[in-house]
């Protein structure tokens, strides 16, 4: 009887235990731009996140979830000045981030460096990421810039009957992703791009390129993306401009469609392409729009939110698949996400062998809805996007990686 | 300007062969290999960078005259000036979104934000004048603080300023593009806005060098500028002239800001932006002078534009280049002391 009590003692205890251990705070640590052009970008990113978690109850695999948020400027040494802080200081036990490209280039460097830790890529879209030499504990859940960019090109040369455009683009990774898709698609119809402006990111006045702009071209593409969006918008309208303008994904986007001012008016009627269309028909997508709206109100979810959104799910996810224990150095977390098939608002999401999202890309148009708003409303969708584009993986690679000047505007085969 | 044609005869031939190829470059209708020459670029946009970098370098200037203005008078590097014209740029939108007036914008901008400078002087840099690392180190602590209460208030969403309608949409310029072959003459257009502005801070640095070198006040800030211990021997109450002063420079500061958010856009981080620019500014132009702020603003505003379309590249560089060379062979400043 003694016996017996000890050993049920001796249960209770170890029952206990165990308890405590699946009852223990699991730390996220979250790198967001909340600092320079991009922080409206930012901001919103972390609105999509805490919904997420929010719907989670702030809880995963039986465990509690602690949020620990970190800024960066879209800059790559803000980055891993950020991610150093989040896994060395603060010891968080996942990390969901960055936002911007070639933020993601050097956290995928920096992951390597720190094996024992899982990065969920937040929104940064730059190819190169995930594309060339990717990282084994690097996930990313969105599609990269040229994904982004399919169907637009066809759209443009069949549809709008565009022939001969020229591109205006911030100088980095991310953007120069977004015209190489273009740029493939676009050529291969048969268009030419008869020049490429490159912008260091954070332009201010636009004025002196705006003027330099040909005017014997069809339409202008706008790889824009947060103040330098609206500032170009605003310095273009101020010249009086009229030509047809193309948005690339962020500048097609509720960060610059909610802006305060009337600079964004310029881009109604503007074709776009990116992972969502605001207003598309799909049940999971209005349900995810409506209780974004009655967590903020008068708020549209940008594609950043979206984005955060689905990378926290799919930490979400994974947690509940392996009940929260991350104690056999992530192994079984990271199978999960992997094999993973995220069912996002946006449509079907799943990762290749490089851990890099294949999914549904939206070619959208920017109208004015019934309250004056301006949102994005389909055209056509495309789904299984993957990162080679529907290429042959060596020809893909024969083109070489997207730059201020590739690919060149042909038809690659 | 006599004396320097006679000591400098060369020099003097030099910049007048620049001048007048420069006046011809804005005049005469470009021929062919010009437009190679300049990176088959046309006039069209030579004259717009020219102009763009004028009306940038008006801006800058409205901001870094206030802020070498401060510094020359009272030795204090006021680090939270890029907070100031952000505020005001913010305070300005309030106002033209509540009243629908452009107008008044500017004027409630520039006293909203002059409050603040009289505030400023008063309960802080009073109490640790002459201690220059201490007054810095403050001023970063403010900018900090404002800008972390900016964004509460406004969030990091973008905001511009809409001028009124008869300033949307281009003017014709005086300058002519080319002629079509129906022999139509194409002048060059340029933003309305932009040239208000333009005309706006000429009229403003033209009023301040009157006031600093034709009125009593001014009389006293270039003495004070000069020697303010023997300024207040001679009697004159020397805090309030300091208090005036950095009322104006904070005010014009917040009237920036308007300029900015109309032509630019409000965001996070403009305000280090502006607060770098006008440090540049004031850098090569020289501590403590309005004209070399003036030409200072111009250097830089050129420089950016002009880099822009020329050398896109490289166009971050360029202001930072011209700081080093300023630096290097006239450390105290163009036009500094």
């Amino acid at each position: 009887m003694r016996n017996w009590l000890t050993t049920a003692a001796a249960v209770g205890a170890f029952a206990f235990a165990a308890n405590a251990h699946a009852q223990e705070t699991l730390t996220i640590g979250v790198m967001a731009t909340l600092e320079g052009t991009y922080t409206v970008l930012g901001e919103d990113g972390i609105r999509g996140l805490e919904m997420a978690m929010e719907q989670a109850g702030y809880e995963a695999g039986g465990r509690p979830i602690e949020i620990i948020i970190a800024a960066t400027d879209a800059s790559p040494d803000s980055a891993v000045r950020a991610a150093r802080k989040l896994v060395e200081q603060d010891g968080v036990d996942i990390v969901i981030g960055p936002l911007s490209g070639s933020e993601g280039i050097a956290i995928r460097d920096y992951a390597k460096t720190q094996p024992q830790m899982t990065f969920i890529n937040g929104s940064s879209g730059a190819q190169e990421t995930t594309y060339v030499t990717p990282a084994d504990n690097f996930f990313r859940f969105n599609m990269d810039g040229a994904q982004w960019s399919v169907g637009l090109g066809d759209y443009l040369y069949e549809e709008k009957g565009y022939r001969n455009i020229v591109t205006i683009a911030e100088d980095y990774s991310f953007t120069y992703t977004q015209v190489f898709g273009l740029a493939l698609e676009f050529c291969a119809a048969g268009g030419e791009i008869s020049e490429r402006f490159w912008v260091p990111l954070g332009t201010s006045d636009f004025a002196s390129i705006i003027a330099s702009l040909p005017d014997d071209v069809d339409a202008i593409y706008l790889g824009l993306g947060g103040g330098d969006a609206v500032n170009f918008l605003n310095q273009y309208q101020q010249a009086g401009g009229d030509a047809n303008l193309i948005g690339g994904t962020i500048m097609v986007d509720q960060t610059v469609l909610q802006s305060r001012g009337r600079a964004k008016e310029a881009l109604i009627g503007t074709p776009a392409s990116g992972p969502q269309g605001d207003t598309w028909e799909d049940e999971n997508w209005q349900a995810y729009v409506a209780e974004f709206q009655e967590m903020y109100p008068d708020r549209f979810p940008s594609l950043l939110a979206t984005a955060y959104y689905n990378s926290a799910n799919a930490v979400i996810n994974a947690l509940n698949a392996v009940d929260g224990d991350l104690s056999d150095g992530h192994a079984a977390f990271r199978e999960a996400l992997a094999t993973m098939e995220l069912e996002a608002p946006n449509g079907l999401i799943t990762l290749d062998d490089n851990r890099q999202a294949v999914g549904t890309n939206f070619v959208t148009e920017v109208v004015e809805d019934a309250d004056g708003n301006l949102v994005t409303e389909v055209v056509s969708i495309v789904e299984g996007v993957n990162q080679t584009l529907g290429y042959d993986p060596a020809v893909f690679a024969s083109i070489g990686l997207p730059s201020r000047d590739i690919p060149e505007c042909r038809a690659y085969e | 300007m006599r004396r320097f044609i006679q000591r400098n005869p060369l020099w003097a031939l030099v910049i007048l062969v620049a001048v007048v190829i420069f006046l011809w470059m804005i005049f005469a209708i470009w021929p062919e290999w010009l437009e190679k020459l300049m990176g088959d670029s046309n006039k069209r946009t030579f004259v717009n960078a020219i102009l763009n970098g004028i009306t940038q370098g008006a801006l800058y200037f409205l901001v870094a005259s206030g802020f070498t203005l401060i510094f020359g008078l009272m030795r204090n590097v006021n680090l939270a000036h890029g907070s100031l014209y952000l505020l005001g740029g913010y305070i300005g939108f309030e106002i033209s979104d509540a009243t629908g007036s452009w107008y008044l914008s500017f004027l409630v901008a520039f006293i909203a934000i002059g409050l603040i400078g009289i505030a400023l002087q008063i309960v802080v840099f009073r109490r640790m004048e002459g201690q220059e690392l201490r007054q810095t180190m403050v001023t970063i602590g403010i900018s900090i603080v404002l800008a972390d209460i900016i964004l509460w208030i406004w969030g990091g969403d973008f905001y511009q300023i809409w001028a009124p309608d008869w300033l949307s949409g281009p003017v014709t310029t005086p300058f002519i593009s080319g002629i079509r072959s129906s022999g139509e003459v194409v002048y060059i257009k340029y933003p309305s806005v932009r040239a208000l502005i333009l005309l706006a801070a000429i009229v403003i640095g033209i009023g301040m060098w009157l006031a600093l070198n034709r009125t009593r006040i001014g009389m006293l800030v270039r003495a004070g500028v000069d020697d303010r211990d023997m300024l207040a021997a001679t009697g004159v109450r020397v805090q309030l002239v300091f208090v005036a002063v950095f009322a104006f420079g904070a005010g014009l500061a917040g009237l920036a800001g308007v300029v900015g958010g109309t032509f630019q856009s409000l965001q996070p981080g403009e305000d280090t932006r502006i607060l770098l620019a006008s440090l540049i500014v004031v850098i090569v132009g020289g501590m403590g002078s309005i004209p070399g702020a003036a030409l200072g603003a111009l250097l830089i505003g050129l420089a950016e534009q002009l880099g822009s379309v020329y050398v896109p590249t490289y166009s971050v560089v360029l202001t930072f280049l011209i700081m080093v060379l300023v630096l290097a062979f006239r450390p105290q400043g163009l036009l500094g002391r």
